[in-house]
């Protein structure tokens, strides 16, 4: 752990020799909606083990770029790479890939019409092809991870959000990704529950877990990240380990912003 | 004659189309005026069940509900078979028209009740309250607050069933009513060629099409409200 | 009055003509399985195809949907049944019923369940696909179970409207249920039996329509 977080500490210098092999890598990404440039040439890398938030004002296009990381957004150029293959070639099948990259939504987007079980193991049923009880007995280990093996027989409404948002973690992981994308995991919970889903991502992260995660939580950002991304208008301002990013910022943007938010 | 020429022929023979023209356009006619007949009384005695049925009056409130039921179940055609052919056996007779303009108007009255209930009763209880807290009386509440709202939410099922209903005016051909459909196959038992048909599916399409796209738009409409 | 007892409850006559209406309720009940299983299939293509992205799959779909709901079944029953054997398209009564309310019904059914895919969010499919889950999965397992527990009452009123439809049936000569019923009225000069197959229709679908009042209200809670 403490190695990768040494290793951003250059603050997303991509020359490092000593770089592991990234897991994402997104190179010149530009995505557009019809004239509106949303997305101005992306450079990002994750590397394993990595915990990487972004930060921006809102509309600076940090959900575009996460959704172009498993094509849920279709990029308009440049290259996305994942644990090594291209995402935008052809041959690529995105299905695949996608059991390589967990994704985390601000709404959940749960399955109301299946168990907090049904809904983690569905996947694992239908593209890992396992028999079911395989598929639950792993379904059921991914709840417990989030702290949920109590609740896995729980519809979705008759959860909190926070546990909800858990489970929606759990679905994510229990594919046993590369990366794991979270998008504003926490803002559509009541202040009293985010505690319990940044808590879930604290442990993830302590057990290696390489994660992208879009948030408006300074001090989650602050207290958990390898590394901070501040995005403005499409553009990835400056990017640094936290410490840099909220107490000395090179740019009077990442300034503006993150005294904004305190 | 290759096969495009001999489909038209048949489907579409233009000495056909000229002869039997007026007799087509007079069964449109037929068919539009039977349907704002049917129309206009099957959705106002559906409003005006749906408003009876809030007055709570239980042993109406049965009566209504048996009412909307039996209608909604029965197959139009079994009763016009009945009312036509059983009714002068007791001595009342009502002609063809009559008969297919009860059965309909019957019919659309029942669903359209149920569309209005389902309607107000749609309208958030605190309207009423906030209304009779007012020191408006249940009627006055009921016609200008509750009922424009109900009538907006009812407005695209409202016009789904009554273009199903009145496209039903089409079984009048069973008894003789001179509608576009007896007209049409009159017509092609008369010429011995398709065309009268096709001549008559095509005054259908032209009348009820507008309808079917205005209740798609309806729903569109309804839909992106509220979303 | 007793009169009008005998001319429409006349119990013998109902007693006698009994075994020729089952008979026809059974033809009924054959109609009613194959239009209701394959229009209900039908339309819930139909219904992914006029949702699709794609124009080309989307229009034709929409005017077909249109155009049949804008034809009476009736006037699709007898053009099909007297129309097309001028063009040399011979159906028996049975086939000519069974296309007919297919075409009808797979229209009405995938506007019902047109409805249903519309109500379901955007969220659900981008979950799905972010797992990895295909197009096709996404629909069956994800979309479609949701989408039609939204619409169920309509559904279920759309097959009421179908097992009314199949006395239409009766026009072509299918012996289906009011075509033996109305046999037995002209032989007896007598309606009891037509009313007979009014109280078989109604024991048949009364549960059904009281079912679809019941769902309604509580979808509006
Ligand atoms: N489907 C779309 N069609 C057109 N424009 C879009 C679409 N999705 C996003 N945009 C635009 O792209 C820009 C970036 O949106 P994005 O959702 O990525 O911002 P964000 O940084 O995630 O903002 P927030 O913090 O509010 O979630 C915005 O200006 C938005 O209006
Ligand atoms: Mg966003």
């Amino acid at each position: 752990m403490n190695e990768t977080a040494a290793v951003s500490l250059q603050g997303g210098a991509p020359s490092a020799a000593h770089n592991p092999f990234p897991i994402l890598e997104l190179i010149g990404l530009n995505k557009a909606f019809g004239e509106q440039l949303v997305l101005d040439s992306i450079d990002l890398k994750v590397r394993p083990g990595e915990l990487v938030c972004v930060i921006g004002p809102s509309g600076s296009g940090k959900s575009t770029m996460l959704r172009c990381c498993n094509r849920l957004e279709e990029p308009s150029g440049g290259q996305v790479i994942v644990d090594g293959t291209d995402l935008m070639d052809r041959q690529t099948s995105i299905d695949r890939m996608r059991q390589k990259i967990g994704m985390v939504f601000q709404q959940f987007n749960l399955y109301p019409h299946y168990s907090a079980l049904g809904n983690v193991a569905l996947a694992l049923r239908l593209v890992k092809k396992l028999s079911r009880s395989r598929a639950e007995s792993l379904a059921f280990d991914a709840l417990s991870r989030v702290g949920l093996a109590d609740r896995a027989g729980h519809y979705p409404h008759q959860l909190s959000g926070g546990q909800q948002q858990r489970v929606g973690i759990a679905r994510a992981i229990a594919l046993d990704p590369k990366i794991v994308l979270f998008d504003e995991p926490t803002s559509a919970l009541d202040p009293e529950l985010v505690g319990s889903v940044l808590e879930v991502m604290r442990e993830l992260r302590d057990i290696g877990m390489t994660m992208l995660v879009v948030t408006h939580e300074m001090a989650f950002a602050r207290a958990v990240a390898d590394r901070v991304v501040f995005m403005a208008d499409g553009n990835i301002v400056e990017q640094g380990p936290p410490e840099q990013i909220f107490q000395a910022p090179l740019h009077e943007r990442t300034r503006a912003f993150v005294e904004q938010r305190h | 004659m290759d096969g495009l020429q001999h489909f038209l022929q048949v489907f579409f023979d233009p000495v056909i189309i000229s002869h039997y023209w007026p007799a087509i356009v007079g069964g449109l006619w037929v068919t539009l005026g039977l349907a704002v007949a049917i129309v206009i009384a099957g959705i106002l005695s559906g409003l005006l069940l749906a408003c009876l049925r809030c007055a709570g009056i239980r042993w109406l409130n049965g009566l209504i509900i048996a009412f909307a039921d039996i209608w909604r179940a029965l197959p139009p055609l079994v009763v016009i078979l009945i009312l036509y052919f059983g009714l002068p056996g007791v001595g009342i007779t009502f002609s063809a028209w009559m008969v297919l303009f009860l059965t309909l108007s019957l019919v659309l009255a029942a669903f359209s009740e149920e569309i209005f209930w389902a309607g107000i009763r749609a309208v958030d209880r605190g309207q009423w309250e906030a209304a009779r807290a007012c020191g408006m009386r249940s009627i006055t509440v009921l016609i200008w607050i509750v009922l424009p709202q109900a009538m907006r939410m009812a407005m695209p099922s409202l016009t789904n069933r009554s273009i199903a209903i009145t496209k039903m005016t089409a079984l009048g051909t069973v008894i003789g009513v001179p509608e576009i459909l007896y007209q049409a196959s009159s017509a092609q038992s008369f010429s011995g060629s398709a065309t009268p048909l096709t001549m008559g599916a095509l005054a259908y399409i032209a009348m009820f099409l507008p309808f079917v796209i205005l209740g798609r738009w309806l729903e569109s409409r309804m839909n992106w409200r509220r979303t | 009055m007793e009169n009008f007892a005998d001319q429409f409850f006349n119990l013998d006559l109902m007693w006698q003509s009994l075994p020729l209406l089952m008979k026809g309720l059974w033809v009924t009940l054959q109609i009613c399985v194959v239009v209701i299983i394959l229009g209900g299939l039908g339309g819930l293509l139909l219904a992914v195809a006029s949702d699709s992205k794609s124009a080309w799959l989307r229009w034709p779909t929409i005017i077909y949907v249109d155009f049949f709901r804008a034809v009476p079944p009736l006037v699709l029953l007898i053009f099909v049944y007297s129309g097309m054997p001028f063009a040399g398209v011979n159906l028996s009564p049975y086939m000519a019923v069974i296309l007919a309310f297919l075409l009808n019904n797979s229209a009405y059914y995938s506007e019902v369940y047109r409805a249903g895919l519309q109500s379901i969010p955007p969220g659900q499919v981008e979950a799905s696909r972010s797992t990895g889950m295909s197009r096709l999965q996404t629909m069956v397992w994800v979309v479609i179970p949701q989408a039609v527990r939204n619409v169920l009452p309509d559904l279920l009123s759309n097959t009421v409207e179908v097992v009314k439809l199949t006395s239409l049936a009766s026009v072509v000569s299918l012996g289906d249920l009011l075509y033996r019923a109305d046999m037995a009225r002209s032989m007896s000069y007598n309606s009891s039996p037509i009313v007979l197959a009014a109280l078989v229709y109604l024991v048949l679908l009364w549960p059904l329509v009281r079912m679809v009042s019941r769902f309604e209200r509580k979808q509006h809670q």
